[in-house]
């Protein structure tokens, strides 16, 4: 039997040191977890700050005792590795489980034992715990803000809709896959953009919309006869005649007649909001700042000085104002300078404002990764005779964008992060819903429930997003 | 005139206020080898990149297959899309396979089709023989593979003219042999060919013309025998004397 030496424990003796250890470890985590989850104090009979740091003390010695180097046991060494490295480390592990023990029971109380769901008034919180109640009473207006019940469907569909012909790019055969990227930076923000602003706001506008449905049916059917050499033609011209004539010389009169009586209702953009809202604006934030940025970092590296101060002066401007005001003047200054009869709605000034104001962070963020590729890039591209498109297109942007995804995904959470504060301009997207709510007489008192919603369903979001971006970023990694 | 390929007359660059190019005359003949040489800082490098305009002259003139290279070039693309060019640090693109760095330019600038881009690829790759490593990316392969690669990628736009800017100076010794041996081939397909190398063995071997450079001027040209026999300027002669 070798000797035994509490200070320096070795492999000689593992099993001593380990017991040892991993019962001092066991009892201190169990003294706290008495403490916390029954509120039994199993050391009370020592004096108060004893009682206190005990678990603490027990704890830092076990931890001592079984840190042994190239133990054997795999287990034991990676938990050495990991979180009992040295003295302090093992001190910082053992506060930090202690505190997840300490914080649970209330956590969990909270959230899901003295909470209530059940009923549709307040008056069945009487718990202690969290009134998710509220939350159900109040789901529809979260998602939906003041959009009528009965047209609700309207959302759900287009949405459905949108999500589904967003996933289209998984299923696309080969023969297609080359379209994928011009379907996706140009078609479908042009399918989503008429779901939208037609189908959700209805009205008169729908007849366009349908008029729009209409030409592109018709077309698409006629194309199948249409030899390939002129397709191409075809497809310009055709849908857009049609709608054209359907619009102004077939149907027009008779259904402005007609239409008040079977369009779908209208539903003005201020009463849009929630949840739904949050996902369009970003969704169309998201589509617009993108490629905006993209030309004023290009711009900002112009030969020619005009695009070049311009692009320097947009991004200065946007990046120099609070968002706050940019949308307050989108809504109160911008229409002062429109002549009177022109109308913008107030959703599209500040999609606008803030694609505009965040274009500006996506430029320098895509002029870092300009920046830090070799100039030798540039000097073989032109050597192969390529143009100042074909270069960028071919060669710079594939590169620089790949660079730079983790910085455009930061830009992008940080949007869709920002946009509550449309509130300004009286749009209730979520979280504006969430402040209707907490004022109102009936439902005061649960902001607390309120926000927690709001921050798990933002969470939810960003960390998706934060996840594909970080696919994407796996996806095209081709350098060693 | 008809054979002149390349007609530089009194060319004079500056960078800033430093002048890198003092009054260069060359004449390059169709199918001529040449190889420039000089210490580093003389401008050899400077003189092949402004042949296709990768860095502008200020003064003089340069005419490529009967077209003048100045400002306003609007057919630039054109010139360059015939004038292939090397470089010392490769500069192949990272992001596509080594087969799509080749036809890349071919597709997009000469308009071929992918396959006739694909299938010339594919020649000029087994004639530096790396046509095995086609799919893989240039990060993969080493630095003698890539500059293969590189000259595969640089011949596939059909060029009249190669530049190559030092194109062994970033390869270890082992790997300056195999690019080295792709040039030579080059070379005896009867490329017209402008070298920029500290390579003498390879200017001994194929160069019908060797031009030594030395603050910006063109200090000695002669026949590549001529030029390492005997050369005329004592300038050359200390440069040979420590670089043989």
């Amino acid at each position: 039997m070798n000797k035994l030496n509490f200070l320096q424990p070795d492999k000689n003796n593992l099993s001593t040191y380990l017991y040892t250890g991993v019962f001092l470890v066991a009892l201190s985590i169990f003294i706290v977890f008495l403490n916390s989850f029954f509120n039994k104090d199993l050391i009370s009979f020592l004096p108060g700050t004893i009682s206190f740091f005990l678990p603490l003390i027990l704890g830092f010695i076990g931890l001592h005792l079984i840190r042994i180097d190239y133990s054997g046991l795999k287990f034991l060494d990676k938990v050495n590795k990991n979180i009992n490295t040295n003295n302090f480390n093992a001190f910082l592990s053992l506060l930090i489980v202690f505190v997840i023990i300490k914080s649970l029971p209330p956590l969990l109380s909270w959230f899901i034992l003295d909470a209530n769901i059940a009923g549709d008034s307040k008056d069945v919180c009487t718990g202690s715990g969290a009134c998710w109640t509220y939350i159900k009473i109040w789901f529809n207006r979260f998602m939906y803000g003041m959009y009528p019940n009965a047209e609700q469907w309207r959302i759900n569909l287009s949405f459905i809709a949108l999500a589904f012909l967003g996933t289209i790019g998984f299923f696309a055969t080969e023969k297609f896959k080359k379209y994928l990227t011009l379907y996706y930076v140009v078609i479908y923000p042009v399918i989503a953009f008429f779901f939208i602003f037609f189908f959700i706001s209805g009205g008169p506008i729908f007849f366009d919309f349908s008029y729009g449905i209409i030409a592109a049916v018709i077309s698409i059917i006629i194309g199948f006869f249409i030899p390939s050499k002129f397709k191409m033609y075809y497809f310009i011209i055709v849908p857009i005649t049609l709608y054209i004539l359907l619009k102004y010389v077939f149907f027009y009169e008779e259904l402005i007649e007609l239409g008040k009586l079977e369009a779908l209702e209208w539903v003005e953009t201020g009463a849009w909001g929630g949840l739904s809202l949050t996902f369009i604006v970003s969704f169309f934030c998201l589509i617009f700042c993108f490629p905006i940025g993209l030309f004023l970092s290009l711009g900002r590296r112009s030969d020619f000085p005009i695009i070049k101060y311009f692009s320097i002066g947009m991004i200065e401007f946007w990046r120099g104002v609070p968002l706050i005001t940019v949308l307050f003047m989108s809504s109160v200054m911008f229409p002062m300078f429109l002549p009177e009869d022109m109308f913008i709605d107030k959703l599209v000034r500040v999609i606008i404002a803030i694609s505009l104001f965040e274009a500006a962070y996506v430029a320098e963020v895509i002029r870092g990764g300009l920046q830090a590729l070799p100039r030798g890039q540039y000097d073989a591209a032109k050597s192969l005779g390529m143009g100042y498109w074909k270069m960028h297109i071919l060669v710079i942007l594939p590169q620089a964008l790949k660079l730079v995804i983790p910085g455009i995904a930061n830009t992008f959470l940080a949007l869709v992060k920002d946009t509550p504060l449309i509130f300004v301009v009286g749009l209730l997207e979520i979280v504006g819903m969430l402040n209707l709510a907490k004022t109102n007489p009936e439902w005061l008192g649960f902001a607390m429930e309120g926000y927690v919603f709001a921050s798990v369903l933002f969470f939810i979001i960003c960390y998706a997003m934060s996840k594909y971006s970080y696919n994407l970023e796996q996806k095209y990694k081709t350098e060693r | 005139m008809s054979d002149k390929i390349i007609q530089i007359t009194e060319m004079n660059k500056w960078f800033g206020d430093f002048q890198v190019l003092k009054d260069i005359n060359l004449e390059v003949e169709k199918n001529k080898k040449i190889v420039v040489c000089g210490p580093s800082g003389s401008g050899k490098s400077t003189l092949i990149r402004c042949i296709n305009r990768l860095e502008e002259h200020q003064k003089g003139s340069i005419i490529v297959d009967g077209n003048e290279l100045t400002e306003d070039t609007k057919d630039i693309e054109k010139i360059r899309a015939e004038v292939g060019m090397v470089f010392q640090q490769f500069n192949l693109f990272p992001h596509l396979s080594i087969l799509d760095n080749c036809t890349l330019a071919p597709i997009w600038v000469k308009k071929m089709p992918k396959k006739d881009a694909e299938e010339l690829a594919i020649q000029h790759l087994e004639k530096v023989q790396i046509a095995d490593q086609a799919n893989k990316y240039p990060g993969q392969l080493s630095g003698g593979q890539q500059q293969r690669c590189a000259i595969a990628r640089a011949l596939c736009m059909e060029p009249k003219i190669m530049l190559f800017d030092e194109p062994t100076s970033a390869l270890d010794p082992e790997m300056i042999k195999e690019v080295l041996d792709a040039m030579v081939n080059l070379a005896k397909a009867g490329m017209t060919m402008i070298v920029v190398t500290h390579e003498m063995g390879f200017a001994k071997e194929v160069a019908d013309e060797v031009i030594f450079m030395d603050e910006g001027m063109i200090v000695e040209r002669a026949e590549t025998k001529e030029f390492f026999a005997n050369p005329k300027s004592d300038r050359t002669k200390l440069f040979l004397s420590q670089i043989l």
